[in-house]
């Protein structure tokens, strides 16, 4: 009894032996190597030796014969013609033109032009960053185009029916080629087929066995959508494009050709374009009138930053690199001039300043009226809230870069020593310190008794409160980023590219993403959201629970500082400079505050005001 | 039969290390339920208490076959330096015609308890903890990946849908193709944590379909992913703390296609035992006509 179907697309398993570099066909064409396999046929580059003088190549596609059944192998060796004959009467610039045509050994080949080039997946994969609107525009066009030789095909249309970026090649000159003919066919209304076509990009009425120009319209629109937003629709649910608008994703997409691809996705096939001729009007007609296809068009984004008040500043002798805190209405900040600065929180007026003998990194911690800080002097301070008076040193034996973290009347620190060390916060006495592989730059995570670093060395480290190591996880890189804990996960990133998500109990590995480039940025998060700046200069978005990037944003430089979630927006800054402000939902930008020199640390926001320290030796005090 | 003969060979493998019987093998269909005092875990001597599972299938009314497996595997450990708790849970639902749906569905639990239990689960009882294994979300698509190959290279023309749940300690990992569902029900709430990877369900949602259309619609029993579709398998794995104090659910469409949400919330709470609770999922299906398989497991985690 059958009481479902699977959508078989590719029901063939087993292996294609696949023919080795060297061998000859019909004594004229040399295999060179396998360009790809799929489904129950893979495509060779070759060489034709009938033309000795000169390396003419050529694409072969061999179907194998690995069908006992007779019918099945009949069937198969039709479609093959189908497709044969179909390409060998189609003569248009996107259309691969057809060779040759043979059976060799009960396999079937078709020789057809090589196209020097990669196919859109390729291009998707290989771009950091998003395709430039007017580069996809255009390739719509040329698909419009082909696709309306296509449609208009006689005596009866043919609809292509696997729209989609694996399909479509861009050539050595730039311009797209249509692959892969084993489905098209003839086109006879009404008529019912069997499912098939490319989950994600077919349209609703193709899972009813329709298969139509309109079908194509769809698919197109689908292709365009994931080129323009990064998003595989393979990956979402069927028919989803309208819960993820293009400029939302993308904003620097034009709200017009935006529209123009809703139009091409809607579910009803008859409120879609007539034909993709009218498409292909329509993306002219506003490509003109928007200037893209005249010249790249710049990114029109909407910056406020000149709008966002600057409530005051205030300017050290040296680079801030760390991270202020507030605490009894001051602002608390190290600076690379070694100073620890007290400054009032609503006016930015100096209250009162400590000297170390060294750089200040990190960001400072307070408790009971008593600021603690650690500096490249090798110790860790603690001074009086009021007046910046020393009350103890406490001293490791390297410089310290990472913060002081408080749990417990215990102040937990990492040092260029090697070792993490744990004080007591009213005396300075060492309570334990853990002996590591190498600097600890990382800030603890200190949780249920539990305390967790990265080490510069490419380890994580787990130990107890009683300086006991719980485990220890090997990366491959340094793990300078600190890390965060949600529902009973680690986060943190690695210079090996990596944002990983550990289980706290025993370091399992639940999930790893990678990134673009290494990372020292802290991670932070919002809703089932984990955010974290990366070497790459993006800003990333992740899925905590399904580990899928929801967007990630472009700065213009490094982002080494940690992402702060407020309300709906994340704010943080660059090594470009910027401070950015994001919606967290989307990655939308909402504005961008230009400091003179790059954000290193992290904004502190505390009653609707965000404190930023830059390397432009000034601390800001941002009205949000 | 094979089947079954595994389930005890696991189950005399679990005795052996714990000396005690923890895992409720699933029957065909249980009516007469059991006493929930048979089945509390024994050891709670310092107020430590462990999960709860209980497990239930049955052919339904209408099916003269069961294409459905389940799979249940519970790791408790007492002691000082113990093993993190586990858990397996898997539900299989299998389609296509001359027994490819049972056999689609047995091999894909098969293959998946197989991979994650050498992944996982056998890690576990190392003394050495490997440095540079894989996370587990890429062990899960593993696990299902080489399902849907066994299923395709085994079972032409068949396929199943898979829901996986793996626990350790307070982490639940699912692994999801298809349309059986996984659900955390916590102070009386339930959430469906998986999608439907069902075709008209979907069209139905975007309004394409009335219920009454999806309801008859000839493709109704379509997925657009399943286990033994060949290539292109997409695989949703999520991570999910554990509901303290709540239930996952893992069922088939047999159960949640017939018995309402509330009803199902109602069932668990009033039950007093997964066991019995599931006993009960299953007759109420029965109940309503049972027009599938019906298969659910359910596993209580202890309060905080």
């Amino acid at each position: 009894m059958i009481r479902r179907t699977t959508r078989a697309l590719n029901n063939q398993t087993e292996r294609l032996e696949s023919l080795q570099p060297g061998i000859t066909l019909q004594d004229r064409y040399l295999i060179l190597g396998l360009l790809g396999s799929g489904g129950m046929s893979s495509v060779y580059k070759g060489r034709d030796l009938h033309f000795p003088n000169v390396t003419k190549l050529v694409a072969i596609k061999e179907m194998t014969n690995l069908v006992a059944d007779q019918t099945m192998y009949e069937m198969i060796v039709t479609n093959f013609e189908r497709e044969a004959d179909l390409l060998a009467t189609l003569s248009h610039p996107a259309i691969p033109r057809i060779y040759d045509y043979f059976i060799g050994n009960k396999n079937l080949y078709l020789v057809m032009e090589f196209i020097d080039g990669k196919d859109l997946e390729a291009v998707l994969q290989e771009s950091d960053d998003f395709l430039s609107e007017e580069q996809v525009v255009s390739w719509a066009i040329e698909l419009c185009d082909v696709l309306s030789f296509l449609h208009d095909h006689k005596p009866e249309p043919l609809v292509f029916r696997d729209m989609k970026p694996s399909n479509v090649m861009i050539d050595q000159h730039g311009h797209i080629r249509l692959i892969d003919f084993g489905i098209a066919r003839v086109f006879q209304p009404g008529q019912k087929g069997t499912m098939i076509g490319t989950e994600g990009y077919s349209p609703p009425e193709q899972y009813r066995g329709e298969a139509s120009p309109a079908g194509d319209i769809y698919a197109l629109g689908a292709t365009l959508h994931h080129m323009l937003t990064r998003r595989d629709p393979r990956l979402e649910p069927p028919f989803s494009f309208n819960e993820r608008p293009i400029r939302e994703i993308n904003p620097d997409v034009s709200p017009e050709i935006e529209a123009i691809i809703n139009i091409t996705l809607d579910y009803d096939p008859k409120k879609r374009y007539p034909s993709t001729d009218a498409l292909k009007k329509a993306l002219i007609t506003t490509a003109s009138d928007t200037g893209l296809l005249i010249k790249p068009r710049t990114a029109e984004i909407f910056i406020r930053g000149d709008d966002i008040k600057e409530l005051w500043s205030f300017e050290c002798e040296d680079e801030i690199r760390g991270t202020p805190i507030v605490y009894q209405d001051m602002i608390i900040i190290g600076c690379y001039d070694h100073n620890l600065y007290a400054l009032d929180k609503k006016t930015g007026e100096f209250i009162w300043k400590y000297a170390t003998e060294g750089g200040i990194t990190g960001q400072p911690a307070a408790e009971d009226g008593v600021i603690f800080i650690g500096s490249e002097d090798y110790r860790l301070h603690a001074v009086t809230a009021r007046g910046g008076n020393l009350t103890w040193m406490y001293y490791t034996e390297g410089p310290i870069r990472s913060s002081p973290i408080l749990s417990h009347g215990h102040i937990f620190i990492g040092s260029d020593d090697n070792h993490l060390h744990v004080v007591n916060s009213l005396n300075g006495r060492r309570v334990w310190r853990a002996e590591t592989m190498g600097p600890i730059w990382s800030t603890p995570l200190v949780n249920d008794e539990r305390v967790f670093f990265g080490c510069e060395s490419g380890d994580f480290y787990c130990y107890d409160f009683r300086g006991e190591l719980k485990w220890r996880k090997k990366i491959k890189r340094a793990v300078t980023s600190s890390p965060i804990l949600m529902d009973g996960l680690i986060y943190f990133g690695s210079k090996d590219w990596t944002l990983y998500a550990l289980e706290m109990e025993n370091g399992w590995q639940v999930w790893r993403f990678r990134m673009g480039g290494p990372t020292i940025s802290t991670p932070t998060s919002a809703e089932d959201k984990i955010f974290i700046g990366c070497g790459d200069n993006h800003i990333y978005a992740i899925h905590a629970r399904h580990a899928r990037e929801l967007w990630r944003y472009a700065t213009e430089h490094q982002v080494t500082g940690s992402p702060v979630a407020y309300e709906d927006s994340l704010y943080c800054g660059s090594v470009d400079g910027g401070l950015y402000c994001l919606d967290f939902r989307t990655g939308r930008l909402r504005w961008r505050f230009r400091t003179e020199g790059p954000i290193t640390g992290s904004p502190v926001i505390v009653d609707n005001t965000l404190f930023i320290g830059s390397n432009d030796h000034k601390v800001y005090a941002l009205l949000t | 039969m094979e089947r079954v003969n595994k389930m005890d060979v696991l189950n005399r493998f679990i005795k052996r290390i714990f000396r005690r019987e923890e895992i409720h093998p699933p029957g065909s269909i249980k009516t007469a339920p059991l006493e929930p005092s048979h089945l509390e875990p024994a050891w709670d001597l310092d107020g430590q208490q462990g999960i709860v599972v209980g497990a239930a299938q049955s052919t339904g009314i209408e099916r003269d076959h069961n294409e459905d497996t389940l799979f249940v595997l519970v790791g408790n450990s007492a002691g000082q330096e113990t093993l993190p708790e586990f858990g397996l849970f898997l539900v299989a639902d299998g389609m296509g015609g001359h027994r490819a749906g049972e056999v689609a569905s047995a091999i894909s639990v098969r293959t998946t308890a197989h991979c994650l239990t050498e992944g996982i689960i056998l890690r576990l009882f190392e003394n050495e903890p490997k440095e540079h294994t894989l996370p587990l979300h890429d062990l899960f698509r593993q696990a299902l990946e080489q399902a849907n190959q066994s299923v395709v290279t085994r079972v032409p023309g068949g396929g199943t849908t898979l829901t996986a749940a793996l626990l350790i300690n307070g982490q639940l990992t699912i692994g999801h193709v298809g349309d059986s569902r996984a659900y955390l029900i916590v102070d009386g709430k339930s959430e469906v944590i998986t999608r439907d990877h069902s075709l008209v369900e979907r069209l139905r949602e975007l309004g394409q379909l009335t219920s009454e259309e999806a309801a008859s619609h000839p493709q109704r029993n379509v997925l657009y992913r399943a286990i033994g579709q060949g290539a292109n398998l997409e695989v949703d794995i999520i991570s999910h703390p554990v509901p303290d104090g709540g239930y996952l659910l893992l069922c088939s469409d047999g159960l949640w296609g017939v018995v309402p949400d509330h009803e199902i919330r109602r069932i668990i709470y009033n039950s007093g035992h997964p066991q019995v609770a599931c006993d009960e999922l299953v007759q109420a299906a029965n109940a309503a006509g049972g027009p599938d398989n019906i298969t659910a497991v359910l596993v209580g985690f202890p309060p905080k």
